[in-house]
Parts: structure tokens; sequence; C-alpha cells
């Protein structure tokens, strides 16, 4: 009872932390929109000084700023976005439920990929130190960290897209056009993540508990999978906040190497074209995105370290 | 750090680092590409933007060690000139990333326990930002200046930084010769300064070895998107962009500031895990 109570506290205290972090995000980037020259509108030229003020007063920004800002607050409490100004009969909710599944459904693809590649070969090289499998994987291990997203993307569309037309080279026409752009994103990570886990393994099993285990006639199998491979996870779950914005940020990349119509598209092109109220949406969405990401690894590794626990 | 021989530890460090023949190959094959983008391109008989419109896109040859691009442009020229802004980008965001975290950490961990608890939280909660949306509204809203590319990217890279900082003068802070100061009289700034920032330097060095590589990737990004060096400057990010357009028709140009840029990652990173494995106490394993 008392670890539930921790528990609920500790979610709470969670949340609300992930709450003021969107918030932030939400203020800061508001305020460096307001602080650029210009206005949303200045670019459509000659317009009407009455129709330049009544779209400034259709689009809430002859309002003065706190009120600004407390609009955009609730219209993401909401989840109800104003219409764009740049993309008329479009609305923000719209564009971001359009762009938010390809992302996810690459970004969730990459993941595995990099769990599914790293956890095995950092696994076999820890358990085999120094051997030609251990080489290996290290070496694959360092290469694939220094291949940055935007070569290898641009490679692998050349060789699986043009050459070999195993899949399109761009775009999102057919179903398995997220292989490609997964594949380079979890290859990327797969590195990282068999580097911790090698790390994790190696420091684990050389601990005292995995001896006795050994000393009492414990299987290798048992001791691999039942005695360490719960503590040799803890440095990979610990990166798994960082891996999603770097996701985020490498979803980025390929979205524009492969023509993806995702979020960072989206984005890029929201800031490009100053269309501040969809900048900052989509802003605020990977923000809440990388929170809700954040607190679910928290409690994961809560759950299965007892050194940290629900401590809040 | 231990004391217990008569070399410094630096000494130490640097012998350790020597002994490893790949780290020794990564310094070499690093200074290697630092001295070929200083000098290379003074000795090319072709200028970074030198258009031949009649060549086009031409192969590799003996001309043109690394082909030309649609315009006519030496490629091996504006790889090496595009790599002089990467590194110089990759050296100033790292200088702007370590002076931001070094002053945030020593007075976190030196400012007392209620101002630390808070000043890291503060840290804890910025690890969830995403930080590139700020880089790419920032770089978009104040234009595509090259000092404020690495100030942007210096700004957002510094939490790691701050983080080591602040754990070694906490661990320093206790020990006598600190006491022995306060007692003496000598105020915050002063054991800040003279007694704080010289014993954290082996840290910072390894950090911001391992911080470089992170933030030539950032720029790279940033070029990539058509918002970081703009044409017809190039940098390495700018080349790969250009390369990743064209690769089915003329795939050297893809290939070669690829390489070039790969080449120059792996030998930080490597050298950046040599440090840390030769000056970081505690990671020393096997």
């Amino acid at each position: 009872m008392g670890t539930f109570l921790a528990m609920v506290r500790f979610i709470f205290s969670r949340l609300l932390q992930g709450i003021a972090v969107i918030l932030g995000v939400l203020c800061i980037t508001f305020g460096l929109l307001k602080l650029a020259p210009g206005s949303p509108l200045q670019s459509e030229r000659n317009i009407p000084e009455h129709i330049r003020v009544q779209r400034m007063a259709m689009s809430g920004l002859d309002q003065p700023l706190p009120v600004q800002l407390w609009r955009y607050i609730v219209s993401f409490a909401t989840f109800d976005f104003p219409v764009s100004a740049k993309t008329p009969g479009r609305g923000v909710n719209e564009i971001i439920a359009q762009g938010f599944p390809v992302s996810a459904q690459v970004g969730l693809a990459a993941l595995m990929i990099a769990l599914a590649l790293g956890i095995p070969m950092g696994a076999l090289a820890a358990l085999r130190p120094n051997s030609l499998e251990d080489r290996v994987s290290t070496v694959a291990a360092t290469l694939g960290i220094c291949t940055p997203s935007m070569v290898l993307g641009p490679i692998l569309a050349l060789v699986f897209g043009l050459k070999l037309r195993w899949f399109n080279a761009s775009g999102w026409y057919d179903a398995d056009d997220w292989v490609l752009p997964a594949m380079t994103l979890g290859i990327i990570y797969s590195a990282y993540i068999a580097r911790l886990t090698r790390g994790g393994l190696r420091e684990t099993l050389a601990q005292e508990f995995i001896r006795t285990a050994r000393a009492k006639g414990a299987s290798e199998a048992a001791i691999v999978f039942r005695h360490s491979f719960k503590l040799a996870c803890l440095p990979v779950l610990n990166f798994l906040g960082p891996t999603a914005a770097g996701l985020m940020t490498g979803s980025i990349i390929t979205e524009s190497v492969f023509q993806l119509p995702g979020l960072g598209q989206h984005f890029v092109g929201a800031a490009v074209n100053r269309d501040y109220d969809l900048a900052m949406a989509t802003a605020v969405f990977y923000a809440a995105l990388i929170v809700g990401f954040n607190l679910i690894v928290d409690f994961l590794q809560a759950l299965l370290n007892p050194r940290i626990g629900f401590k809040t | 750090m231990s004391q217990a021989s008569s070399q410094s530890p630096w000494q130490k460090a640097w012998q350790s680092l020597v002994r490893n023949p790949l780290t020794v190959a990564a310094m070499v094959l690093l200074v290697a590409l630092v001295l070929l983008c200083c000098v290379g391109p003074n000795f090319s008989p072709y200028g970074p933007n030198d258009q031949d419109l009649e060549l086009r896109a031409t192969s590799p040859s003996l001309a043109h060690w690394l082909g030309t691009d649609p315009l006519g442009r030496d490629l091996a020229t504006r790889i090496l000139h595009g790599g002089r802004i990467s590194m110089l980008v990759g050296l100033l965001a790292t200088a702007v990333a370590s002076i931001i975290g070094v002053g945030y950490g020593l007075i976190a961990g030196l400012a007392g326990k209620r101002m630390d608890a808070v000043m890291m939280r503060v840290v804890d909660v910025l690890y969830a930002f995403p930080f590139i949306t700020f880089v790419i509204i920032l770089v978009v809203i104040f234009g595509r200046e090259f000092w404020l590319i690495f100030i942007a990217i210096g700004a957002v890279e510094w939490l790691t930084m701050a983080r080591v900082v602040r754990g070694q003068v906490l661990t320093l802070k206790g020990l006598e010769y600190v006491q022995a100061a306060r007692a003496c009289g000598a105020g915050f700034w002063h054991i800040l300064g003279k007694h704080m920032l010289p014993n954290v330097m082996g840290p910072v060095i390894i950090y911001a070895s391992l911080t470089v590589p992170g933030v030539m990737m950032l720029e790279a990004t940033l070029s990539f998107l058509g918002l970081g060096i703009q044409p017809p400057d190039a940098s390495w990010g700018v080349l790969i962009s250009e390369g990743a357009a064209s690769m089915a028709a003329y795939p050297w140009m893809l290939i070669g500031p690829s390489v070039f840029f790969s080449a120059t990652l792996l030998a930080l990173n490597l050298i950046g895990d040599a440090l840390r494995d030769a000056l970081d106490p505690k990671s020393v394993r096997e």
C-alpha cells in the first residue's frame, strides 16, 4: 500500500513537472516569435490599411501580449487551435493530426529496430569479451555513432530505392514507405544501444551476486536472463529519454531526406514561412511528446531499479 | 586523482593515450584532416566558389580529384574549404557551451544546498526541452548569420558540462585546502576562480572533446535543412545536402563530403572516449 501511494505521488509530481516543461516551451517559443522583427502579415504586400486592421483583429494580433499568450495556453489545453492564417481552410489541429501518425510510425519503428539490433549485439559482445564478435560489434557501434542520418539516409535511398527498387526512394505512398527512414534512424541508434548494453551487462556480470549464482550452479542462460538482464538494461533505459529527443531531431532530417509529410517537415516549413501558430503548435506538441516519453521511462526505471524507487 | 607516483596526472593521461594504437591513429587522422582543411585550399589551383560552366558535373579525374558539381566547381576544394567552416563552428560552439556549462556548474556546486537543488532541477527539466525547435526558430527569425549559428548551438549543448562540473565541485569543496582557504577569509569568487576552476579542467576537457562531434552534427543538421551556412559558402552539411539532392546522377557529390565528415566525427569520438578513459578515474574499467 505504501509503495502504491508512493507510486501515485511519483506520477503526480512528474506530471506537474511535465506540464511546467510544456508551459515553459510555450512561453519561450511565444517570446522568441514576438521578438522577431515584422509581423506575420507583413509578407503579403499592399493590403489596404482597413483590411490589415481587420485581419489583425481576426487573428487576435491586436491584443496585448499577455492576452495573446493566454489565448495560446487555452487553445493548447483544449487542443483547439485557431485556423492558421497561412493555410486557409486547414486548421492547425488538422495538420498535426495528419503529420503525427507519419512521424510516430517512423519513430516507433526506428526505436524497435534500434532495440532489436542493439541489445543482442551488445549482449553478444559482453558475453564473449575480446572475441571476434566483441571486436566486430564494437567497431560496428563506433561506425554507427559516427554516421549522421543525413549521410546514411541518402545512401539507403540510393541503394534500396534507386538501384534495387525495393522501396520508394522518397514520398509517402505505399504501405512500406516507413521502412527506409526507420532503418536510417534505427541503425544509428542501435549503435548507441549496443554500446550501453555491452557496458551494462559487463558491469553486472562482474558483480558478486553473479559469482554466487555461478557457484550454486545456475546455468548460463539463467544467469544472463534471470539475474543480470534487468540490471543490465538500466543504462539502456536511461538512454531512452535522450533517444526520444534524438529521434525527433533525426526525424526532421529523415523526413526531409525521404520527403515524408510528417511533423518535422511541417515544423520547418512553418518556421520558414513564419506561420507562427503552426510553428508554436508543433514545438509544443513535440515538447508534450518528449515529456510523455520521459514520464514512461522514469516510471519504468523506478519500477525496475529498487535503488531509485518512487522517490519524489 | 592519486598523486602516488612522481608523474603528474596529465603526464599519466598522455602516456595512457599514446599507448593505445587506435587512439594514436585517431589523433593522426584528426591532425591530418585539420591541416588539410587549413592549408589545403591555398594549394588548390581552384577557388571554392570558382565556376567552370563548361565542365558541369564531372566525375573524379586527375584535374579534379573528387570531381566537380553541376556549376563546375572543384569539389575537393569546396570540401576542404567547407571543412574549415564546419570545424570552426564546432570549436566556437563548443567554447560557448563550455563557458556556459562551466560557469553554471561552478556556481551550482559552490552556492550551497538550496541554490544547488534549484539549479540542478532546472538542468533536469531542460534535458526534456525540444531544443532543436528553438534553434530552428532562432535561426529563422534572426537571420542565418554565422555567429548566431554557433551561439545558438552552444547555448543548447551545455547541460552535460554543467552536471559534470557541478559534481566535481561538490567533491572538491569538502577538501581541506578549500576549508583552509575559506578559514583565511577567501571569498566565494576567489575560491571559485582560484581553487575550483583549475581543478575541474580535466573533466571539462573530456566533455568538451565529446561535445565537438555533437555540435558539428547539429550544425550539419541546420545546414542540411537550409537553415545554417548559406550558399555560395559551404559547410559539410551544405555539401552533403547538395550531394543528397543529386546523388542519383552524381554520386561522388554525396560520397566526398560524407567521407570527410564521418572521418572527422570518428576521430573526434575515438579521441574523446580515450580521453575519458585516461583522465576520468571513475570510468577506468578492465
